[in-house]
């Protein structure tokens, strides 16, 4: 009878537990989401942020986010896809292939801070550029690369053996079968895994701390040259992302509508990863039902 | 298919386009083999090229902070043993100036025990609901709940941590609020889900005729999880906990917004603190650049950097006893 008892009270803790968690996040979701909401407004999305006075907004902040994702993902993507390929495809058991494997594994484990020390070290100092947005995108590159080859590795090797087989019985060399056979069937999960990197990209503040920088020059929008000073597509500028914003008015805390801005901008950067996330699994439903031909 | 990715894949092929120019249907057949042979070769050069930028940026990675981290030791004569024994932080006094970090040190292993105390047994909880006690529809719910965890971005939780948690500890439990306490919830609950999801990797990967075995015996479940389950997946269980703690250890904002961040070594819970993470964001805007103080920050990430090194030997030591 003592065993059922002791049953009974692990499964109860065992639920515990499992409401617990449900309630962390959906508390985290609610607070943030509520306390953000009101302060969220077409005005706050537009106007510039202010250093000193309130009612300053996000616009350069989160046109920064966006751009520097971009910037990075450009860069990370072809690279990290071409490590995947590597890996799955070329790499041959033994002690090389073990050293990459290490160093992904050294790469994806660094603290985000470690790669921002690094940034700051390379391509702020040596290079002699200063707080750039490509110093940022480059920092983030590294921080983001080891995600984006395992990923591609991962859906690279789960593609069937029978049609990288079939492709190369019909005499189609091996890369040509990498690029016509297995990169496009495993470019659903590649999608999938890109996005969800995307979204933990943008929510990244310490790497840019010392690589992009705590401020952004005034843009122009109307400005499209890059190699302008005012232009935002300078990649030469600094540039304050969102979450750098939110933790630089906290800590430096002179704007006295810190509340509000960190609120708001908590927010929006939420539902941005937010919709990330919902986007990759959405992408990565439709185009496997696609391609699988399953409901 | 072919519309919706149409554009994405356009780009792809732009890239590999740009190495491997395209040519005429006639040349190609005249000439093929050549061709081919050559796209063979340029294909395979650029990713190997691709996986020799990653070594190159481990290592110079290694290179550049190691030969940073160090160069308070050997440029500037700052002592090691002071700088690791020490608990005097004082760099910017003129006459005599004191570089001891080990109230950072010590509260960054504080910091990340007491997360990792807090965050496991949740964890870890959290896999066996989902593996063992309800595995149809807990996973369906727990599963997302934790990916959308790991999705906050760090310095959501800090302002969280700041907006909520200071305040009500301030309130309810004591001292300023700023405190080690404080840290701790915040990490254990970024490291939640790094935890939860390696842990249900690693029972969801134990065979079934343990289960099936230990039942068949009359164990009940909670017999069945304590004495089988859980001793045959800890390799893997103290894998899911090192991993958390490794990203707890290297947690620089969300840290540095609710611990305080004092010089001195905390004598409890309550006390404000700082780890090596949030000494290095706080002072490496402020120190010149070249400078000693500077400089000893440097060798604080330093300390990092062999720290995530050793968690990833840890991880290693740990996955070679895992052979069942």
């Amino acid at each position: 009878m003592k065993s059922k008892t002791a049953d009974r009270i692990a499964t109860g803790v065992f639920v515990a537990i499992a409401i617990i968690i449900v309630s962390i996040l959906v508390g985290l979701f609610s607070y943030i989401l509520v306390n953000g909401f009101k302060y969220i407004s077409w005005d706050f999305l537009t106007t510039p942020s202010s250093n000193i006075r309130a009612g300053g907004g996000i616009r350069d902040q989160l046109f920064n986010s966006f751009y520097i994702l971009l910037l990075t993902m450009i860069i990370a993507v072809p690279l990290g896809v071409g490590g995947g390929i590597y890996m799955a495809e070329y790499a041959k058991p033994g002690k090389l292939t073990d050293t990459i494997r290490s160093c992904i594994e050294v790469l994806a484990s660094l603290p985000s801070i470690v790669i921002g020390m690094f940034g700051l070290l390379v391509f702020v100092n040596v290079t002699g550029w200063g707080y750039t947005i490509l110093g940022g995108a480059l920092a983030l590159t590294v921080f983001n690369l080891p995600v984006i080859v395992r990923v591609s590795e991962d859906s690279i090797r789960t593609v069937p053996r029978d049609l990288k087989e079939a492709s190369l019985a019909l005499g189609i060399t091996h890369w040509h079968t990498i690029k016509t056979v297995l990169l496009p069937s495993a470019f659903p999960s590649i999608l999938t895994g890109i996005i969800l990197a995307a979204g933990r990209v943008f929510g990244e503040a310490a790497a840019l701390l010392f690589t992009a920088g705590l401020s952004t020059p005034r843009l122009d929008y109307a400005n499209w040259n890059p190699f302008s000073e005012q232009s935002p597509l300078n990649i030469f500028r600094p540039a304050e992302t969102l979450a750098v914003h939110i933790w630089s008015v906290n800590t430096q805390g002179l704007i006295p509508d810190v509340e509000a801005v960190s609120n708001g901008s908590a927010a929006v950067l939420v539902i941005s990863v937010l919709l990330f996330n919902l986007l990759a699994r959405w992408i990565g439903s439709i185009i496997t039902k696609k391609i699988t031909a399953t409901k | 298919m072919q519309i919706c990715i149409y554009p994405i894949m356009t780009y792809f092929r732009g890239v590999w386009c740009i190495m491997e120019k395209i040519i005429p249907a006639k040349e190609r057949l005249t000439k093929s083999s050549k061709n081919r042979m050559d796209g063979e070769l340029r294909g395979k050069i650029l990713v190997i090229l691709c996986a020799v930028i990653m070594i190159s940026a481990t290592i110079s990675i290694t290179i550049f902070l190691g030969t940073k981290g160090l160069q308070s030791f050997i440029k500037n004569g700052v002592s090691l043993i002071e700088f690791l024994t020490s608990t005097h932080w004082n760099p910017t006094n003129q006459a005599s100036p004191e570089y001891g970090a080990l109230p950072f040190i010590f509260g960054s292993f504080a910091v990340t025990f007491l997360a990792a105390l807090i965050a496991a047994p949740l964890g870890i909880g959290a896999a066996i609901f989902m593996t063992e006690i309800a595995p149809s529809w807990g996973r369906k719910i727990l599963q997302p709940v934790v990916e959308l965890l790991v999705g906050i971005p760090s310095v959501v939780y800090g302002f969280i941590g700041l907006t909520v948690l200071v305040p009500f500890v301030r309130a309810h439990v004591g001292g300023l609020g700023f405190s080690l306490l404080s840290g701790m919830i915040v990490l254990s609950v970024m490291i939640l889900p790094t935890i939860t999801s390696i842990a249900t990797d690693a029972m969801g990967t134990l065979p079934k005729n343990l289960r099936e075995g230990s039942y068949a015996l009359g164990a009940t479940r909670w017999q069945t999880i304590r004495k089988v389950l859980i001793p045959a997946a800890l390799p893997g269980l103290l894998t899911a906990v090192v991993l958390g703690m490794a990203r707890a250890f290297g947690e620089a904002l969300a840290v540095q917004m609710v611990i305080g961040n004092v010089r001195n070594l905390p004598s409890s819970i309550l006390d404000a603190s700082a780890t090596l993470t949030t000494i290095i964001t706080l002072n490496m805007g402020h120190t010149t650049y070249g400078s000693v103080e500077n400089n000893t920050l440097w060798s604080m990430g330093l300390i990092l950097l062999v720290m995530s090194f050793a968690f990833i030997l840890l991880i290693r030591y740990l996955s070679s006893r895992r052979k069942l």
